[in-house]
C-alpha cells in the first residue's frame, strides 16, 4: 500500500547494515520530513555515513555491505528488486565530505549530471541557475571555462552543491559538507543549506554541534552499543534534542561529556 | 630540574651535522643515474657516427634516402620509406587490435570486475606477456596466416604478410597496454566515481566519461609505450611479415591500387630488415653494414619523435585532480 499523502519523504523501517560479519548499524527508525533539514550527529564510527549512504543506495558499491529492513522513498522501498538504483540517485543527490569536483571546467562540472540524465533544454541557463542557487555564480561567472580544481575549497564544495542541484533532485544528502572548510566558508554553506531547504529536503551529517543546532529542524543522535554497533539513540526536533533531551546519553554527548 | 638553556646553546644545538651515510648514498645514486644517461648517449653516438659513414658514401644522398621507392643498397637503391611504411603498417594494425581491446579489458578490470575475477584475469595476462616472441612469430605464420587465408582467400592473402604479423604484435602488446591502462584507471581517486554515481550516472557513464578522461595522461603514456614496443618488435615480423622490402619501380606504381598499403602482402619492416641483414657473414666494409645504422638511427628518431609528441599531447589533455 502506497501512502502518497505522507509528509515524510524518506522513512526507514528496521534498517540494519552489515559490513561482512560486522553489524554496523541496527534497527534504525527514522522519518525525514519534506523541506526540512535533518541533522545526523553522534560519535565517530556510530554509522552516520553508513545510514546516509543507505538513502541513495551508495552502499551498493561497497562489496561487503549488506542491508536489512526498508528505506521508503515516498512510501516505496528503494531496496525492492524492481527499483533502479540509478533512478534513486537522480532523485536523491549527494554532497561529500571532501569536495570532489570533476577535473573538468566549472561549466562542465555543473552540466555533466544534467547531460547524462538526458536534460533537454537550455544548458547555459541551467548552469547559471544552479550556480546561483549554490551562491557561487558571482564568483565564477567570468571563468566558467576554468578547471573546477582552480577554485578554493569552499568554492569547490559549493560547485559540488551546484552540480547536485543541476540534476534537480528532491533530497540532498550531505556528509560532513563543511568539515574540510574554514569557519567562514562553512558559514556560507550553512546559509546556503537554509535557503535550499525551501525547495529541497536536506539530510546532513555533522560533527559540529553548533552547526546542527543552527541549521537543522530535526536532529537524530546516533551512538554505539557494547558491540560497537550503531543505533539511533534519540530523534526529535532540534531545539528539544539540544535543550531537553530525553536520554542521558544524548545529553552527555551534546554537552561534551561524552566518553 | 634541568637548567634553562641559553640562546647561544640553542643556536649551537641547531647547527648542521654531517651525515656521511646520506652523502655516500646520494653520491652512489648519482653515479647510477649518470651511468644510464652515459649509456644512452653512447648508443646514440655510435648510431650517429656509423650512420654518417653511410651518408658519406658517394652513391648515397639524404634526398634519395628520403624519396626513393625501393630499398636495395647493393644495387644503389636506398629509399627508407618502404621500410618505414612496413613498420608503420604492422604497428598500426597492432594498435588497431590492441588499443580497443586493451582499453576494454582495463576498464572491465578496474571498474567492473570483482576482486576475485581480477585476481584470476591479471595473472593470465601476465602469462601472455611472458611468452617468447619467437613463439608469437610462428603463431602468426602457422595460425593467423592460414586463418586469414581461409577467411579471405589464398589469392588475396600471401603466406608472408603484414596483417598477420601486425595482429599478432597486437596480441603481444595487449598485456602491456592493459596493465598500464589499468594502472592509470585505478589511480583515479574513488571520490570522482562516487561523485558521478551520486549524480545518477551508470557504471558505464562513470567509466567512460569520468574515469577515462581523468586517466587520459596515463592512458596516452600506455599507448606510447605500446606503440614503441610495436615499432621495435623484431622477431614476429622477421618470421611472418616477409623476407624482403616491398619495393616499387616508382611511387606511381606504389600507389597504384594502393599496393604500398596492402596489408595482405609481404613487406620487410626496419627491424625485420636489420636482423636479416645483420645475421651471418656481413662484411664491416659493405654498404649493407653501414645502411643498418642509418635504419637504426631512423628507428630511434621515430620513437623519439613519438615520445616528444605524446608529452605535448599529455600536457594539453591532462585533467588534474
Ligand atoms: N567499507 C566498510 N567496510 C567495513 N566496515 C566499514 C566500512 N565503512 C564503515 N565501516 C564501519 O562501520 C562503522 C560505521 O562507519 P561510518 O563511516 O558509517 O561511521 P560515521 O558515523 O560516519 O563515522 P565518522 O563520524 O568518523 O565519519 C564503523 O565501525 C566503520 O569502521
Ligand atoms: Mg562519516
Amino acid at each position: 500500500m502506497m501512502n502518497t499523502s505522507s509528509p515524510y519523504v524518506i522513512e526507514t523501517q528496521d534498517l540494519n547494515v552489515f559490513y561482512g560479519d560486522f553489524h554496523a548499524v541496527k534497527n534504525v527508525q527514522l522519518r525525514i520530513e519534506k523541506h526540512k533539514i535533518t541533522a545526523l550527529i553522534g560519535p565517530s564510527g556510530c554509522g552516520k555515513s553508513t545510514v546516509l549512504r543507505c538513502f541513495n543506495r551508495m552502499n551498493d558499491f561497497i562489496p561487503t555491505a549488506r542491508i536489512q529492513g526498508r528505506v521508503l522513498f515516498h512510501g516505496k522501498n528503494i531496496y525492492d528488486p524492481d527499483v533502479d538504483p540509478v533512478q534513486v540517485r537522480r532523485r536523491i543527490g549527494m554532497v561529500f565530505q571532501k569536495p570532489n569536483p570533476f577535473p573538468k571546467s566549472i561549466y562542465d562540472n555543473v552540466a555533466w549530471g544534467a547531460k547524462i540524465n538526458g536534460f533537454r533544454g537550455d544548458l547555459d541557463q541551467l548552469v547559471e541557475e544552479s550556480l546561483r542557487r549554490a551562491a557561487l555564480w558571482d564568483e565564477v561567472k567570468d571563468k566558467l571555462d576554468a578547471n573546477g580544481y582552480s577554485l578554493s575549497g569552499g568554492q569547490q564544495q559549493r560547485l559540488c552543491i551546484a552540480r547536485a542541484l543541476a540534476v534537480k533532485p528532491e533530497v540532498i544528502l550531505m556528509d560532513e559538507p563543511t568539515s574540510a572548510l574554514d569557519p567562514i566558508a562553512s558559514l556560507r554553506i550553512e546559509e546556503l543549506m537554509v535557503q535550499l531547504a525551501e525547495e529541497y529536503t536536506i539530510i546532513v551529517v555533522t560533527h559540529n554541534m553548533q552547526q546542527a543546532a543552527r541549521v537543522s529542524d530535526y536532529t537524530a543522535f546516533f551512538t554505539v552499543d557494547e558491540h560497537r554497533t550503531g543505533y539511533l539513540e534519540e530523534f526529535g526536533p532540534t531545539p528539544e534534542i539540544f535543550t531537553t533531551p530525553k536520554s542521558r546519553i544524548t545529553e552527555d554527548y551534546i554537552t561534551g561529556r561524552f566518553g | 630540574m634541568t637548567r634553562e638553556r641559553s640562546a647561544p646553546e640553542i643556536h649551537e644545538s641547531l647547527r648542521k651535522r654531517p651525515r656521511w651515510g646520506e652523502t655516500v648514498i646520494h653520491g652512489l645514486l648519482l653515479v647510477f643515474a649518470g651511468l644510464s644517461i652515459v649509456t644512452t648517449l653512447g648508443i646514440v653516438l655510435v648510431l650517429f657516427s656509423q650512420a654518417l659513414h653511410f651518408f658519406a658514401r658517394p652513391e648515397v644522398s639524404l634526398a634519395r634516402f628520403l624519396t626513393e621507392s625501393q630499398w636495395q643498397p647493393q644495387i644503389g637503391h636506398f629509399g627508407i620509406l618502404v621500410l618505414i611504411n612496413a613498420t608503420l603498417l604492422t604497428s598500426l594494425i597492432a594498435m588497431v587490435v590492441a588499443l580497443p581491446t586493451g582499453l576494454a579489458i582495463a576498464i572491465y578490470l578496474s571498474e567492473y570486475a570483482s576482486h576475485r575475477t581480477r585476481s584470476i584475469l591479471k595473472p593470465i595476462l601476465e602469462v601472455l606477456a611472458g611468452i617468447p616472441t619467437v613463439v608469437y612469430g610462428y603463431f602468426a605464420l602457422t595460425f593467423m596466416t592460414p586463418l586469414l587465408q581461409r577467411l579471405l582467400g589464398r589469392d588475396v592473402v600471401e603466406v608472408f604478410n603484414v596483417a598477420s604479423a601486425g595482429m599478432v604484435i597486437g596480441i603481444l602488446i595487449l598485456p602491456l597496454i592493459t596493465s598500464m591502462a589499468e594502472d592509470a584507471l585505478s589511480a583515479v581517486p574513488y571520490a570522482l566515481r562516487e561523485a558521478a554515481y551520486g549524480l545518477g550516472a551508470t557504471r558505464l557513464e562513470t567509466a567512460l566519461k569520468v574515469v577515462t578522461p581523468a586517466a587520459m595522461s596515463g592512458l596516452i603514456a600506455a599507448f606510447v609505450v605500446a606503440i614503441s614496443r610495436a615499432i621495435g618488435e623484431t622477431m614476429i615480423v622477421a618470421i611472418a611479415a616477409g623476407a624482403g622490402p616491398r619495393n616499387f619501380k616508382s611511387w606511381r606504381e606504389a600507389l597504384h591500387h594502393l599496393a604500398l598499403f596492402n596489408p595482405f602482402k609481404g613487406a620487410e619492416t626496419m627491424t625485420g630488415h636489420i636482423v636479416r641483414i645483420s645475421g651471418g657473414d656481413i662484411s664491416y666494409e659493405s654498404i649493407d653494414y653501414d645502411s643498418l645504422f642509418a635504419i637504426g638511427l631512423t628507428l630511434f628518431l621515430i620513437t623519439l619523435l613519438l615520445n616528444i609528441l605524446s608529452r605535448r599531447i599529455v600536457r594539453r589533455y591532462r585533467e588534474v585532480y
